[in-house]
This record gives structure tokens, sequence and C-alpha cells, in this order.
């Protein structure tokens, strides 16, 4: 569905050149869900954009939907449906008008257009609201109303720019029920952008994790978890001697990869915490030490880009936001 | 073909808003009206606007006026749907790109020609003299204007797009001086004579004077044909660089 050779765009701004995307190799069959995975000003809208022919390439190519981004764009558009980071629907509009003119601009006639709208409007649970203004609508509703937008024509190939961002996790979920809904039903193929990496997680079945204008990493999410991190378990002692005891004994539990003390906390990285928590609590025993309490954790998409990047995609999301501000 | 059916879809998802929305429609037959009720008795003591009802002169003025404030200020509303996002929505559709332009346009010269028209019927039980060929004959200059206008206002706002403020700086700063020597207001011939020789490289002027000379019934002027020409190379100009800036565009 998506082939891309080398895929890159930079942006002229005042003071120099932004290489947005560096380089994008990528092949997407029918039928995959993949989360673009990155934080802010990591390049997955415009790697959005130069799939759906909104932007074109400095360099390199991209064959989507069967169609050359560049050279046929029309065919592109015909083909995919798109959800961009802002709003689809016009704020001044009522989201019935706005889906049957969507339908319209896909080539339906009036009253195929009509009933899609009906269609799609009960689909996403948006009768109620038909008739209301859109800048009147929840930004749970109205993105939703965004989603529909881009169904109108039915694509095979769908984009979506953060389909959930500034939403409450009830809205979110709420999203994720109707995009799983025709991931599973019509076998449509996706991409979505997130800097959720909950999201990525839970409902991808592929993440690419773009940081900087590189994919530094392109997987299903267990295999990255499993390859990139390590679960960890956390135990907590009496006292900050029985700790350090604590650590060396964990170093010899099979597939650790070793202990850091922190006050009168342990913390074990291994490969399999499952097995390797009963073998390090016995372990513990043997040698005498107490442990208070023992917590098994597995690792998060946040591990893998901490290992891969070195830093955390929360402190990054963060940081940015305090810099821009 | 297809250029021709999106304008159509691409019109009528504007009007949509319009007629559900009857405020709008208020307030675009408002103004007009406001206009000829707050200059008009302003004018009946004006020297230099010939004899005769001083509607007869001040109407084109007004429709003039209509078009440099209305359909002037139409990619404000672009503008407004550039920044929410749904602008972007329809251009990753396969509507004809031209077509998402002519469309708006489309709509805001049929309001241009509304108000028009209810401006004609309002006066019309006044000293007011119709001549219905030349009245024609005006509205379709001045839809030839507006076109012009629109397209040029839409073509603004995609290149301010990213800097809002600049679109309505150069508007603004399009407007004053387009208006003020144009003599939608005023007689140009009480100005100094430099005062004149300026307006006379104003493209709005000759509109002006052609609308007045057509509102008279008067066909054969020069006068005429200036403004005519004016008014169509404005609308080529705009329909020129509103088609490229739509061909490239990337919001
Ligand atoms: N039109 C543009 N002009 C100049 N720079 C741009 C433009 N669009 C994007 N950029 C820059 O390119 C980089 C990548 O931006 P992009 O929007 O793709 O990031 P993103 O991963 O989608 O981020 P976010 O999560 O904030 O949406 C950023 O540094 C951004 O400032
Ligand atoms: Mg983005």
């Amino acid at each position: 569905m998506i082939q891309t050779r080398a895929l890159t765009r930079s942006f002229r701004i005042k003071k120099g050149v932004v290489e947005a995307v560096r380089g994008l190799d990528l092949s997407v069959s029918e039928g995959e869900l993949v989360a673009f995975l990155g934080p802010n000003g990591a390049g997955k809208s415009t790697s959005l954009r130069m799939l759906t022919s909104l932007l074109s390439p400095t360099s390199g190519t991209a064959v989507v939907a069967g169609h050359d981004v560049v050279r046929e764009p029309a065919q592109v558009r015909r083909h995919i449906g798109y959800l961009g980071q802002g709003n689809n629907a016009g704020h001044l509009y009522e989201p019935r008008d706005e889906l049957y003119n969507q339908g319209r601009f896909y080539g339906m006639d009036r009253r195929a257009a009509r009933r899609r709208a009906d269609e799609l409007l009960t689909d996403f649970d948006l009768a109620p609201m038909a008739r209301r203004r859109v800048g009147s609508l929840s930004g749970g509703q109205r993105r939703r109303l965004d989603i529909a937008l881009a169904l109108v024509h039915r694509p095979r190939l769908l984009f979506l720019d953060e389909p959930s961002t500034g939403l409450d996790p009830q809205s979110r979920a709420h999203i994720w029920q109707h995009i799983r809904r025709l991931h599973e039903l019509h076998g449509t193929t996706i991409s979505f952008s997130t800097h959720y990496l909950e999201e990525a997680d839970q409902y991808a079945g592929r993440v690419l994790i773009i940081d900087n204008g590189r994919v530094v990493a392109d997987d299903r999410p267990e295999r990255l978890k499993e390859q990139q991190a390590s679960d960890c378990i956390t135990v907590t002692t009496g006292d900050e001697e029985s700790a350090r005891h604590a650590a060396t004994v964990g170093e010899q539990v099979p597939g650790a990869h070793g202990a850091t003390v922190d006050g009168k906390t342990v913390r074990l990285r291994l490969g399999d915490g499952a097995a390797g928590l009963p073998e390090y609590l016995r372990a513990l025993e043997a040698a005498g030490v107490k442990a208070l309490t023992a917590e098994l954790s597995r690792p998060t998409l946040d591990d893998v880009f901490l290992n891969l990047t070195g830093r955390r995609l929360r402190e990054t999301a963060a940081e940015q936001e305090s810099g821009e501000a | 073909m297809k250029t021709v059916t999106d304008t159509g879809i691409a019109f009528a998802r504007e009007m949509v808003p319009e007629l559900r929305a009857p405020i709008a429609l208020a307030v675009n037959a408002v103004l007009p009206l406001l206009f000829l009720a707050l200059f008009g008795p302003l004018l009946t003591s004006t020297p230099g606007i010939g004899e005769g009802s001083p509607w007869q002169w001040f109407l084109p003025g007004i429709l003039v006026l209509l078009a440099l404030s209305g359909t002037a200020g139409a990619g404000a509303n672009l503008l407004m749907e550039i920044n929410s996002g749904s602008f972007e929505r329809m251009l990753v559709t396969p509507m004809n790109r031209t077509a998402l332009l002519a469309g708006r346009t489309l709509k805001e010269v049929l309001t241009l020609a509304a108000q028009g028209v209810l401006l004609i019927l309002v006066l019309l039980p006044t000293s007011f003299e119709l001549f219905p060929l030349g009245a024609l004959a005006g509205l379709v200059l001045l839809a030839t204007f507006g076109v012009g206008l629109g397209a040029l206002s839409f073509t603004l706002a995609v290149l301010a797009r990213k800097q809002e403020q600049v679109f309505y700086l150069v508007q603004q700063a399009c407007f004053l001086p387009l208006m003020l020597l144009s003599g939608v207001l005023l007689p140009m011939s009480l100005a100094p004579s430099w005062l004149y020789t300026v307006s006379r490289f104003n493209p709005v002027a000759h509109i002006v004077e052609a609308e007045r000379a057509l509102f008279a019934g008067r066909f054969a002027e020069p006068a005429v044909l200036y403004g005519g020409v004016c008014a169509l190379a404005i609308a080529g100009l705009g329909l020129f660089f509103g088609a490229r800036v739509m061909r490239d565009v990337r919001v």
C-alpha cells in the first residue's frame, strides 16, 4: 500500500534549513495498522503530509495506493482518507452538511452523498448532533466527525495525524474503538501518528519510532520492548546495607543486566522478569536478605525510546512545551 | 468539465451556511442599506453630481464600495478555514483545485449581485430612474470586478496563511487608497488637479465612472470602455494568480 525510498523534506526558514524528514524508507502492506511514534517536531506530520500528496518531498520517492505522490497526486487522493492534525470539518458548518459536501467532493451524486452522510452519523454516534454547528461540538465529538469525514468514500488506506490528541481518556478510548473496528471489520490499512506511547503500544501492529526526522526503530511493539528494553524488578529492604547486599545477589540471577541501588531500594534489570522474580526472591532468602516488597514492571515503549535516543519521550515532550512557552 | 462540476460543488458548500443562518444573509443585506441611509442624505447638496436624483449618482458608488469592503475581504473566511484545517481536508480530496477557489469566488459574486439588486429595488420608489439595460450591464460589470477582487483576496489569504496579520494589513493598505481615489463618495471632479491625475491610475475610479454611465443608461461613452477593460483586467489577474497559488498550495 505504501512504499517510500529515501523520502526527505526540508523547510527553509529565516535562520537556515529545518530537515524535518531525513530519509524515510518505508513499506506498508495491505491491512497493517502502523503507528508513527515520536516527540513534538519529530517529523510525523511532515511524513504523513508527503504521503497524502499535501507536501512535495524535497527528494526521494513515495508510491501510495499504487500511485506516485508527485506524478499522480490526483490518483493518490482518490484512494486515501486523511485526518489532519487540525479539524477536518468547517466550524461554521453542520456535521451532516459537511459529510454531504465531502461525499460530493469525492464524486458521489446527491442521493448517495446524503445516504452516506446519514450512515456515518449513525456509525459514529453523531446522529443527535447532526444539525448542530461544528464549532459547538465537544472535542471528542468533533474528532469523531473528522474521522467520519475521512471515511466518506470508503478508502482502503487511511492516514490519521494524532487522532486523539488533547482528548480526555474516555473520548480517546471511544475514538480508538471506532478506528479498531474499521481495521478489523474492513481490513483498512491505517497509518497514524501519536505521541502517546500507550496508544502505539496498545493498538498498533507495528510501531515506527521517529526522532529528529529519522526512523530509529520499526517493529511490532512487543518485539521492540523485548529487544530494546528489559523488565525491571524493584525490591525494597529494611536498610541501605541490605539493599547493597541485595544488589550483589541480584547480579548473579541468570539473565540479569545489572542492578542499581537507591537508598533502601534495588532495581534489577533482566530479560525475563516473570521467571526471574521468584528466582531472585529465593536467592535473597538464601543470602539472608529480607525483602519487604517486590514489584515487577514490564518495559514500555518509553524505555525503548530511552534506550534508542538517550532521552525519555515524556521529558522530550515536556521540554519542548516549556521551550515553546 | 470536471472543473465546472467541481466549481458547482464548491459553490454549493459555500452557500450552505448562508442559507442555514439567515443572520449572515441579513448582515449582507443591511450593510448596503446602511450606506444608503447614512451617506445618501449628505448628497442632496453636493455639487458636481449632475442633475437629477442624487441616487442616480450615488448608487453605482455604493455598489463599488460594497465590492471593495465585502468581496475584497472574502479571503478572511478562507484564512479561517486554512488555520482550522478544513481547507487542508479539501486539498486531499480529488476536487479540482482551481474549482475550490472558483466556487468560493462565485458565492462572493452572487452575494454582491444580490446586494446590488436589493439596492435597486429599495430605490425604485424614490426619484431614482431605472434604465433596465444599463442597470443590467452595470451589474455584469460589478460582477466581473467582484470576480477579480474575490479571487485576489483568496490568493492573498493563501499567500499570507502563515501570518494572518499580513492579510489584513495588505487588504487595508489597498482598500483605503483605492476607495479614496475612486470617487465613490465624492465626485473626483471636485478634487485638485494633482489628485485627479492620480485617480486616473486607479482602475476602481474608471469602474465607478463606467457604472455611473451605465446606470444613467449611457452605453456609448469612453468611460464605459475604460471601466470595462479595467474590470476585465482585474478579473483576469485574479483568476490567473488564484489558479496559480491553488496549484502549488501547501498548507
Ligand atoms: N511549513 C513549515 N515550515 C517550516 N518548518 C516546518 C514546517 N512544517 C514543519 N516544520 C518543522 O519541521 C519539523 C517537523 O515538524 P512536524 O510537524 O512534522 O512534526 P510532528 O512530529 O508532527 O510534531 P507534532 O507532534 O508537534 O505534531 C519541526 O521542526 C517543524 O518546526
Ligand atoms: Mg504533527
